[in-house]
């Protein structure tokens, strides 16, 4: 299963580092990231690979959720098929 | 591979342009549930239907957060009461409905619907107890919707029950006048009906459908009206071109979400409902597309014209991004559930007359409208025959769900909340009887199919 891990937020230190222990922890491994900042936001979409993770992925998304609340960004989590589904044919 | 920017655009549609699956519904066959005693009848259908959708919403929740798309309803539809209670030894079917409604609370759906009967042609005894149930069935229930199907291209308008129903249309709001006459907002009477409409009030699960299915109601009035937003000037091709590509988007979605509910929950996939379905909430209004077009309020000339094209495109869109598509599949235009809508219908700019004619372009009827109480029956059915009479000549569904409020008078606002929002009272033309027009009954043969001018 593929995920896209997005965060948007005011830029601070240690956003990317957060975010990633969390998925390293839960055996989520990273495909690619995108990332800059604009105007003091951050901004960070994260491409991702689930298949040998264990943790199921509405608790991935609210440990993602929570982190993020706690640095002050927003960290949406999904799986990529909604993606595909809508802008490939 | 997906871009930056396919993302960005795909979460944009959901949080900002309020982009969502209306519902999943899921249809269950109450065909094996018949019993000549009422009470074993009612075990067997709650039994069946807490069965069969005891994981509906829990799945519908875990979809919604895996891809991050709202799905708003959970629901559940129902092989019309009137067939399938059609054994019982009985001259009421309300204490079905209360079945129906505590089966619904027991797997927390919001709505089921299929308190319905299907009488275009004549009426059998089911048919009867079902319809002098429904006024009592509808008060003493949440969340049991009521659907009558009185007229189709096939067999015409059954004129009795268009008497009829304008008299259960009052009792309904007698029954309920403590809240503004609400039980008339869950009761829906169609020509043309579909048997696989995922939409409440009208939904039930037709006889031809199988035993279990899933069919999903897309949305998205506000993508749709946000890339037209980019459209300053450009012409009715650019416009047609825009909406179908933005429905195609939308309606994959929904395709997605269909297959996946499917799946999980092991029932077949029924149909994707390609419409677009508005909310009281700003920027989710059908009215708003047509006003982004150039018009400057709902119900200008140029409107049916202006939903047509959108109708058209939606439809267009939609066709090649889902497998199998049915159910209403067409723009909605409730006034109450629409933002635009009620502003334009406070403006003055829309009539009941308009949206009588907006209907013969888009998918349903003159939909959650509430009118001055004291309009009569025989008004309410000659509106009913009005909209049974588009619907059967032009071989389209077409339906009625108006809201006469008792003591409400022009003007006066009506609210709802959640989905079914508020609207103020519109004028009708009432002060002319249609009396002796409805009192004949019949029926109004079916139309012929040829020289269609």
């Amino acid at each position: 299963m593929k995920l896209i891990v997005t965060v948007v937020g005011k830029d601070r230190v240690g956003i990317i580092a957060s975010v990633t222990k969390i998925l390293a922890d839960n055996n989520v491994n990273i495909l690619s990231i995108n990332q800059n900042i604009l105007d003091g936001f951050f901004n960070m979409i994260l491409f991702a690979e689930a298949s040998e993770s264990k943790i199921k992925l509405t608790d991935l998304q609210q440990k993602l959720r929570e982190q993020g609340e706690e640095i002050g960004v927003e960290i949406k989590t999904q799986h990529q098929d909604i993606f595909d589904v809508m802008h490939k044919i | 591979m997906i871009t930056i920017e396919d993302i960005l655009e795909t979460n944009r549609m959901i949080t900002v342009n309020k982009l969502d699956v209306r519902t999943i519904t899921m249809g269950i066959s109450l065909r094996d549930c018949a019993h000549p005693n009422i009470r074993d009848f009612c075990r067997n259908v709650y039994d069946k239907i807490t069965k069969s959708a005891e994981f509906l919403v829990s799945t519908g929740e875990e979809i919604e957060a895996e891809y991050g798309i709202p799905i708003i309803n959970k629901r559940i539809s129902v092989t019309p009461i009137a067939i399938a209670a059609e054994a019982c030894k009985t001259d009421s079917y309300v204490p079905i409905a209360e079945t129906l409604d505590r089966a619904a609370k027991e797997v927390g759906v919001n709505f089921i619907g299929g308190f319905s009967a299907l009488v275009e042609k004549g009426y059998t005894p089911g048919d009867k107890t079902l319809i002098n149930s429904i006024p009592q069935a509808l008060a003493s229930t949440d969340l049991v919707c009521s659907s009558i199907n009185l007229a189709s291209t096939k067999a015409g308008i059954n004129m009795d029950c268009v008497r009829e129903m304008g008299e259960v249309i009052k009792r309904t709001a007698e029954l309920t006048r403590d809240k503004q006459a609400l039980g008339c907002a869950k009761l829906v009477i169609f020509a043309n009906a579909p048997g696989d409409n995922p939409f409440m009030a009208g939904a039930f699960h037709g006889v031809s459908e199988p035993d279990k299915v899933i069919n999903v109601g897309v949305s998205g009035p506000g993508v749709v009206k946000h890339a037209l937003e980019d459209l300053k000037g450009a012409n009715f091709t650019e416009i047609a071109e825009t909406i179908k590509k933005t429905a195609f988007k939308i309606t994959r979605v929904g395709q997605l979400v269909a297959q996946e509910a499917s799946r999980r929950l092991g029932v077949p996939f029924g149909i994707i409902d390609l419409s677009l379905a508005p909310t009281p909430a700003v920027g989710d209004s059908v009215a708003r597309i047509l006003e982004e077009m150039g018009l400057e309020s709902c119900g200008a000339p140029g409107t049916t014209a202006a939903l047509a094209l959108l109708n058209d495109a939606v439809k267009k869109g939609g066709l090649m991004a889902s497998s199998h598509v049915g159910g209403l599949s067409g723009a909605f235009i409730p006034v109450s559930e629409d933002e635009g809508m009620i502003n334009a219908v406070k403006s003055g700019s829309l009539s009941i007359e308009k949206l009588e004619a907006m209907t013969c372009v888009c998918s349903v009827g003159l939909d959650m409208i509430a009118v001055s109480g004291d309009v009569s029956a025989a008004t309410l059915s000659g509106i009913i025959a009005d909209e049974a009479a588009i619907g059967v000549i032009n071989n389209k569904t077409t339906a009625v769900r108006l809201i006469p409020v008792p003591g409400a008078k022009v003007g006066d606002m009506v609210e709802y909340g959640g989905l079914l929002g508020y609207c103020p009272v519109v004028p009708v033309k009432s002060q002319w009887s249609s009396e002796a027009f409805i009192a004949r009954g019949g029926r109004i043969p079916a139309p012929v199919r040829s020289l269609t001018n």
